[in-house]
């Protein structure tokens, strides 16, 4: 308990715990308009493909702050999310060959970026690597504000839009019919999928971000059929599991923060889906069971139809 | 052998095997199971090392490759549920045991040599100086060997179960049906995945595997449609991207498996605009050519239905056909103009009418489309 006090007066983790329950908030919301719309591994491949828009926003910027850097990672993001949309449009190639053929190959241009760097003595691109690996032990008071920037203007546009994306990601040939522009509303809503990516990097990294953005809405959605009640949950998921993979890494030592973060909301997954009430595995075991027994109880009617 | 070509002969090497069960990925839709496994192996690597404490004993490999396959059958065993689709639980399954790699890596395994970095990144450059020495001999680097005999291993299996592996691929159904056992096929499979993955790691980094993996497949799926043929060309192209990449990265003194995953995107690039019949240029070219026959069929079968009406004059008159039609004015001036160079119509007292020429082809056209 004394540690657990102590743990909370620390600025360090103060700060690093908001950052990270804003994450968890952030990507549960969008996650799971991303699940939801079965474009789950696009987080995976836009985080990747951010890496050489980091380093050439180094490059041609001469800034390490965080905005510069989170820039040039958007950039390169809907870059890569532009060239998979039109290998799919133009090609017979199907989603997952364009998304693992264009994020390798953005990742492999974001190395050769970084070598050339470290070529250059003049530049210290310490940093950099972050990026890859994600440090969540680096954020600063600055890096929070931004987030919260950014997550508010996030969180606001989709309470805005909200009745638009509740419609286009249930049925998007309705929503055409009524007179939505489903090309519209697809880009707003990839972009700001995009964007809760990016922010997340620096915490988790890359290559853990795509956990971030699929768990908690997965989590989220075994408990419930309704989408508000889901994106809340799944908000709620994001925070806990952010401040719990904080909290375990600043207790224990040599606990890297991004990978307990994944753990953490991992856990949550496997209890959602074992435990759910209705969809859950226990409770399907349980009812299957129930069935069987009323079955021998009262007998079952001889011609029942085997498939 | 000097090193820069044992670098080159590696990437050749490395890029082949992995080119060859990449075609399945790519054709089965498994391209992301690829990166996937590439990140899980890291798992299987650290537990055999904390049983045998020896970074070079091949239980390493032998663990890597048993997580590679845990973890196609754990996704696909989340995915059965129902509770969430496919993708999600590859995006649930790879982070958790990619997490768990990275958490024993940092407690238990500072102190040796087995850092995040080099297993993700992987570094070519320094394949040359491991050796391989039989009785004190040197007879090249230690890479060619093992990247060899997994070239072999894959090509070895791919033409003793070519058949199987086709049937399974395109037809499951038959496959099952005729007695395969596509489980057994496509668990199979996944091993030789999980094991190329592990092989080409150490020279490529686990992230690039992918690129090797899923880039020559993809490029060589837009030029073939024989499965022997895009094994082929999948193999050249692996070939061609690791010199190309190789000499950039050369060049410019850059990381060497990254320049060749950027040589994958430039030559699938270069394939995906100039590639004949599927090719960006010839998709545009062949809508376009597309739109002017359509356009010619309409005009005619316009000019054909209102012939000799009383509303002809206005129907096919010079300046108002275009407006009857609602083509713009230059579109319309093309179309007629291609139309009279084949002497299909001819323009009398300021309106379009057809030749008997364009009238058989404005019927043939219609007894084409419509009588079945």
């Amino acid at each position: 308990m004394g540690t657990l006090t102590f743990l909370l007066r620390d600025y360090t983790f103060q700060t690093v715990a908001l950052g990270s329950a804003l994450l968890g908030i952030i990507s549960g919301v969008l996650g799971s308009f991303a699940v939801l719309r079965k474009q789950s591994l696009l987080g995976d491949g836009v985080s990747h493909s951010a890496l050489p828009g980091v380093v050439l926003a180094f490059i041609l910027l001469g800034s390490k702050d965080t905005e510069t850097l989170l820039l040039g990672a958007l950039v390169s993001g809907l870059m890569a999310t532009l060239f998979i949309v039109s290998i799919v449009r133009h090609t017979r190639i199907k989603f997952d060959s364009a998304l693992a053929l264009v994020m390798s190959v953005f990742f492999g241009l974001g190395l050769v970026l970084l070598t050339y760097v470290q070529k250059n003595p003049n530049s210290n691109q310490a940093g950099l690597k972050r990026f890859i690996f994600g440090q969540a032990s680096t954020l600063m008071q600055r890096d929070i504000l931004l987030m919260a920037v950014c997550g508010a203007v996030l969180l606001m546009l989709v309470f805005l839009f909200w009745k638009e994306f509740k419609l286009f990601t249930f049925d998007s040939d309705f929503a055409q019919s009524l007179g939505f522009s489903p090309g519209k509303l697809n880009l707003l809503l990839s972009f700001m999928i995009v964007l809760a990516i990016i922010i997340g990097l620096q915490t988790v990294g890359v290559i853990l971000m795509s956990a971030m953005l699929i768990a908690p809405a997965v989590a989220a959605r075994q408990w419930t059929n309704k989408l508000w009640v889901m994106v809340f949950l799944s908000a709620i998921f994001g925070a806990v599991s952010g401040i719990a993979g904080t909290a375990a890494s600043s207790l224990m030592a040599k606990l890297p923060t991004g990978p307990a973060i994944v753990v953490c909301v991992s856990l949550i997954v496997i209890a959602s889906v074992l435990l759910a009430p209705g969809r859950g595995i226990l409770y399907r075991l349980y009812r299957r069971r129930k069935n069987r027994l009323l079955l021998k109880l009262e007998g079952g009617v001889p011609d029942v139809p085997t498939v | 052998m000097s090193p820069q070509f044992e670098i080159q002969v590696i990437a050749v090497i490395v890029a082949v095997a992995c080119a060859l069960p990449g075609v399945f990925l790519v054709l089965r839709r498994m391209s992301m199971m690829s990166d996937s496994i590439t990140h899980t192996i890291l798992l299987g690597i650290v537990l055999a090392f904390f049983m045998v404490h020896d970074l070079s004993s091949p239980l390493l490999i032998l663990g890597a490759a048993v997580i590679g396959v845990i973890t196609v059958w754990l996704t696909e065993m989340l995915g059965r549920t129902r509770l969430l689709a496919e993708d999600a639980a590859m995006g649930i399954v790879f982070p958790l045991l990619f997490s768990i790699a990275i958490i024993l890596i940092t407690r238990y395994a500072g102190a040796v040599h087995l850092d995040t970095d080099s297993v993700l990144l992987g570094e070519l450059a320094f394949a040359p100086f491991d050796r391989m020495v039989i009785a004190g001999v040197d007879i090249g680097a230690k890479a060619i060997y093992t990247t060899g005999s997994l070239l072999l291993l894959n090509l070895a299996v791919i033409i003793i179960f070519f058949k199987e592996l086709k049937v399974a691929t395109f037809d499951p159904m038959l496959a099952a049906v005729l007695g395969f056992a596509p489980a057994f096929v496509h668990y199979g499979l996944m091993t030789l995945v999980s094991l190329t993955t592990v092989g080409a790691f150490q020279a490529v980094g686990s992230i690039l595997v992918v690129a090797f993996m899923i880039g020559p497949p993809v490029t060589a799926y837009l030029l073939t449609d024989d499965l022997k043929r895009m094994l082929i060309l999948s193999g050249l192209i692996g070939a061609v991207n690791g010199i190309l990449g190789y000499q950039a990265a050369a060049l410019f003194d850059v990381s060497i498996a990254g320049s060749m995953a950027v040589m994958t995107g430039m030559v699938f690039l270069l394939v995906f605009v100039f590639a004949p019949g599927r090719g960006f240029i010839s998709a545009l070219r062949r809508r376009k050519s597309q739109k002017i026959r359509f356009a010619k069929m309409i005009l005619l079968f316009h000019l054909y239905n209102h012939e000799g009406t009383e509303h002809e004059v206005q129907e096919a008159g010079l300046d108002t056909i275009q407006t009857e039609l609602h083509w713009d004015t230059a579109f319309t001036r093309n179309i007629m103009a291609l139309l009279k160079k084949e002497e299909c119509i001819e323009f009398t007292d300021n309106m379009v009418k057809l030749t008997d020429y364009g009238r058989l082809t404005s019927i043939h056209n219609y007894e084409a489309l419509f009588s079945k």
